[in-house]
């Protein structure tokens, strides 16, 4: 096992075809050691979602290397990237939660897609989770009856439920007001000192740049900036 | 019930969860199921109406074998007339028992009220007895007055309650063909789709009803067989008597199912049944879709989570075939209760056979199951749609 979670090299990626064709990442290198709190930062349609997407698995590159927890995944095929997205975590800027499950079954489904298990256990771990996040009184709220805060609160928990090895976020403190937003990086750092995950996101949040382990910034396709 | 379903799925039941969360919707799409039922269950209870009507003249009457004209001969009402003589031909076979001619004719009655009836006339020799339903035995003996008959209560267009004492010791008359004739006891058979009502006589009282036909040349012919005789054999046989298409026979049953068959897929009143009967498969399809594909649209930025989480597309399928089988499931009865009412006033009003059957009621059933399943199946091609890379 490396000390790498994530190690991108060479990547291009190109969105549309034909003459329509437009790179969207040239020759990314990079490497984000596990456990680690990294931030992609950069101006809007620097490429820094399209890279998240594509080390998330939600999407394929065109050219280069793409390993996720040493397993090579460029050119891998859709039940392969299935798997390893069982072992992520995604947090959307937009929460995503389902309408009719309340928030406490919101965030089982974290753990439901891991097999059948027990639903009581499944029930103790969300209800622990979304304990952690402050939302103990909220647990059998739809997501319509809950903030805009209470809801990414509750993303949150469906992301970390798993014990995901890898967390995938996109604006996560957006929708969080500053104590909540410094509650969820600071368990994302947490996470990483306790059980080794690795979080990946992209923020324009200034608040949380002190607590970062590596910050990459990129523009017009390409990394200016990887600093540790 | 959310408990109930997840201890069946073995997940939560998001399926179901989707549905309740939009009750109006959810009250929409099974209006529209059962609706669809609706459609379905009247053009199916109109065509097995008109099967049972088909069958019910050929229940008269209980001989082996019935010998008609090749002509016409799908139906029993419009075959054309035979020779007697292919009785007696059919006598000489050392396994025919007994024969006997019948004759039929349609005349109308014209009630005092201006209301006309088109009845069906059978004319049976009274002594025919071992050729007729065993209820029809003693009756049939007492047509043996002339110009007496059994008629049917079940006639439309006409007030039959005077007629339904009416027995040989206190016959009820009425005026046919310009006859007077006198009802001297009743059958409950009922008009169908080819008239309205059917009447009893003797070959006799008949032939003093439709003057211009002969006892030469019955409708049909009845024949009784030795026990033990097989029907398809002697049938067989007795084919090879008589010179190359000139009759046909057949067993009474096969003769009613072939006349049940011709009904509905060669006549257009069958065909027109069948074409109500897909067109509510077609609506009840098309209104599960719709709504089953809605609830997709409205999901696939959850569906594309659910994606990006790991789910796979069993599960998704999963969740739409549930909501499937639900809408199918509940919007079923409230369908088979409408139509049960929907049959009870069209047999009130009309007289015709109709009436729910456990078989129809189950066959219906899964054929909503399996129509909101292709629905289910169609709506899938949405969640195509739902790309978790565009989450972000």
């Amino acid at each position: 096992m490396t000390h790498a979670a994530i190690s991108v090299r060479g990547l291009d990626h190109f969105f549309g075809e034909g003459e329509a064709r437009k790179q969207a990442l040239f020759d990314i290198n990079l490497e984000i050691r596990r456990g680690s709190l990294t931030i992609l930062m950069g101006p809007s349609g620097s490429g820094k979602t399209t890279l998240l997407t594509i080390m998330g698995c939600l999407r394929g590159a065109y050219a280069g290397s793409i390993r996720l927890l040493d397993q090579e995944l460029f050119a891998a095929d859709e039940i392969t990237r299935t798997d390893m997205r069982r072992r992520l975590g995604f947090i959307f800027q937009a929460h995503n939660l389902h309408d009719s499950l309340t928030a406490r079954q919101n965030v089982m489904m974290g753990l439901k897609v891991h097999g059948r298990g027990d639903p009581k256990r499944h029930a103790n771990a969300a209800d622990h989770l979304l304990g952690m996040l402050g939302l103990g009184e909220r647990m059998d709220y739809l997501p319509g009856n809950l903030s805009g805060g209470q809801k990414q609160r509750v993303a949150i928990a469906r992301a970390l439920v798993s014990n995901p090895d890898i967390i995938f976020a996109d604006e996560p403190t957006a929708a969080l007001d500053k104590v909540s937003g410094m509650a969820a990086v600071s368990l994302f750092k947490e996470l990483g000192r306790a059980r080794v995950t690795t979080t990946v996101m992209v923020t324009h949040d200034s608040r949380i740049l002190d607590l970062a382990d590596h910050i990459i910034t990129l523009e017009d396709g390409r990394i200016v900036e990887d600093r540790l | 019930m959310t408990s109930v379903l997840s201890s069946l799925l073995g997940r939560l039941p998001i399926g179901y969860l989707q549905l309740i969360h939009h009750p109006g919707r959810l009250m929409a799409a099974l209006a529209g199921v059962t609706f669809a039922n609706v459609l379905v269950f009247v053009q199916l209870g109109l065509a097995g109406s008109m099967a049972e009507s088909v069958a019910i003249p050929y229940r008269l009457f209980k001989p082996d074998l019935l010998i008609m004209s090749p002509v016409e001969s799908e139906t029993l009402s419009d075959a054309a007339t035979l020779p007697r003589q292919r009785l007696f031909q059919a006598r000489v076979h050392p396994d025919v028992t007994g024969g006997t001619p019948v004759y039929m004719g349609r005349s109308t009655w014209i009630s005092g009220h201006e209301a006309s009836s088109s009845i069906q006339f059978f004319g049976l020799a009274p002594d025919a007895g071992s050729f007729v339903h065993n209820a029809l035995v003693d009756p049939l003996i007492s047509l043996s007055l002339s110009d007496t008959a059994l008629v049917d209560t079940l006639t439309r267009f006409v007030d039959m309650r005077s007629f339904s004492e009416a027995s040989p010791e206190a016959p009820v008359s009425f005026e046919m063909q310009n006859r007077q004739i006198s009802a001297i006891g009743t059958v409950s058979i009922g008009g169908g789709f080819g008239g309205d009502g059917v009447f009893l006589v003797s070959d006799q009282t008949f032939f003093h009803l439709f003057p211009q036909r002969s006892s030469a040349t019955p409708s049909h012919i009845l024949l009784t067989l030795a026990p033990g005789a097989d029907p398809g054999r002697v049938a067989a046989e007795l084919m090879q008597l008589y010179p190359p298409d000139t009759v046909r026979i057949r067993a009474v049953t096969q003769a009613m199912e072939h006349e049940i068959r011709y009904q509905m897929t060669e006549r257009p009143t069958g065909l027109i049944f069948a074409f109500g009967v897909a067109i509510g498969v077609v609506v009840g399809i098309v209104i599960a879709y719709q709504v089953l594909s809605a609830d997709v649209a409205d999901h696939i930025r959850e569906y594309a989570t659910f994606k990006a989480m790991g789910f796979r597309q069993v599960f998704f399928v999963g969740i739409i075939l549930e909501e499937a089988i639900i809408l199918a499931a509940i919007g079923f009865w409230p369908g088979l209760a409408f139509s049960h009412l929907f049959y009870e006033a069209l047999a009130y009003l009309t007289n015709i056979p109709i009436f729910m059957t456990p078989a129809r009621a189950v066959a219906v059933f899964f054929g909503t199951i399996m129509a909101c399943t292709l629905s289910g199946l169609f709506a899938m091609r949405k969640l195509a749609a739902a790309q978790p890379a565009d989450l972000f």
